[in-house]
């Protein structure tokens, strides 16, 4: 019971904190993060068929995709490139 | 009859004078109009200057919040409005939500006759043991059929948007390179040797969770992400190159076109005896046994196949824009 009331407070914390973070990158890790919380709460809820669902498809194949959007779109920083040249 | 008239004639024949012109043998311009050679155009440096100088003091003008009182009007009514069209939204979605029943109430629609008898013959009608997916893949296929159509398009649709079939030149595609060796590393050594445990297991897994659909939890599209996944690892492992040995666009295009048209035949001969009440013909077997369950079972491989194969193209279509 108690566990479960962890796992549902890291689950909003991880929600808000999503959208305020600023880095892009972390709020991804984040989202991920997000998902495989979400599949073990599904299995306490007695649903392993969303569990796996959700770890394969939530923590997996979308954040995956995340990440390659974000370096199609240039968002991710290169190493020694300063902020300035990065923004612009 | 049609008598035989000179050349002379035939060739002011205004159908003749058209399908040359089509043709292109003559020019009705040629001659008839008076043409001039073109000049190359000088731009004049001082008159852009101006207009550049121009706009400029436009655009500074219409953002000047101190001057423009009509601008800073609207800046601050648009902040206003914002907030009212969200305190509205809010509104009218809780007073819509206020609508619905309370969560859990045995006098729920949802909780009618229908739960209760895939709950009572579930197992008599499907022969699955997982009830859930009895009643995707039997009582449900239909919608299932659609979900797997739905992503089937979603790939088609992805491929229209990213596909780049263009020639790049020379140092763009070098600087290209350059970038994705910064982020990944080719022939990285940890990640080859952890893939080349890993990729294995988690590809039976995914088998398993397939075949077991009706057995255990787990399903067509749990163990199709599942294979897509790790598909997805492999190829960031090793290269896309590897795994175009034994996996490309038409081995894609293949995999996806004979699920989905199975899917279609087997569930329309079981519509299609159901509705007339005829004996389907398809032994049930026994509940709990891999080969049991009907129809089940080849269905959950036919939408494991086409989920497997949408992730991974997905995530080359994200990566390469094309197979």
């Amino acid at each position: 019971m108690i566990f479960e009331y962890i796992l549902l407070i890291f689950l909003v914390v991880c929600a808000i904190s999503v959208s305020f973070s600023r880095n892009l990158l972390n709020s991804i890790l984040i989202f991920m993060s997000y998902s495989l919380v979400m599949s073990i709460i599904w299995i306490l809820l007695e649903s392993p068929d969303l569990a796996i669902t959700e770890a394969a498809v939530g923590a997996g194949v979308t954040s995956l995709l995340f990440f390659v959007t974000l370096k199609k779109i240039h968002a991710m920083k290169e190493e020694g490139e300063t902020d300035e040249q990065a923004d612009s | 009859m049609s008598k035989p008239i000179p050349e002379e004639e035939y060739r002011k024949k205004p159908l003749t004078r058209l399908l040359q012109w089509v043709g292109g043998e003559i020019d009705p311009f040629l001659e008839t109009m008076e043409t001039q050679k073109q000049q190359n155009q000088k731009p004049n440096e001082r008159l852009i200057r101006k207009h550049r100088r121009d706009l400029d003091t436009v655009i500074s003008m219409v953002h000047d919040q101190k001057h423009n009182k009509v601008y800073k009007l609207f800046r601050r009514f648009y902040k206003v409005a914002s907030v009212v069209c969200c305190l509205a939204l809010i509104a009218m979605l809780l007073t819509a939500v206020s609508y619905l029943p309370p969560v859990g109430a045995a006098d729920n629609p949802s909780s009618n006759e229908v739960a209760a008898k895939y709950i009572e013959d579930g197992l008599q009608d499907t022969g699955a043991v997982n009830i859930v997916t009895g009643m995707i893949l039997d009582y449900r296929a239909f919608d299932t059929f659609g979900e797997s159509n739905v992503l089937f398009i979603a790939t088609c649709t992805v491929l229209i948007l990213l596909r780049s079939d263009k020639k790049k030149d020379k140092r763009q595609e070098e600087a290209e390179q350059r970038r994705e060796q910064h982020y990944e590393p080719k022939d990285d050594s940890i990640l080859q040797r952890i893939t080349f445990l890993l990729f294995p297991i988690i590809v039976i897994y995914g088998i398993y969770v397939i075949l077991n659909g009706h057995i255990s939890p787990g399903g067509g599209f749990s163990g199709g992400a599942i294979i897509g996944a790790g598909l997805i690892l492999y190829a960031n492992a090793f290269g896309f190159e590897k795994l175009n040995r034994f996996f490309t666009e038409k081995t894609y295009k293949w995999i996806s076109f004979v699920s989905l048209s199975f899917y279609c035949l087997a569930k329309s001969y079981s519509f299609f005896t159901g509705a007339n009440h005829l004996e389907s013909g398809i032994p049930l077997g026994e509940a709990g046994a891999i080969l049991s369950s009907g129809l089940i079972l080849p269905l959950n491989i036919c939408v494991g196949l086409v989920v497997a194969c949408t992730m991974y193209a997905f995530y080359t279509l994200f990566r390469k824009g094309g197979f």
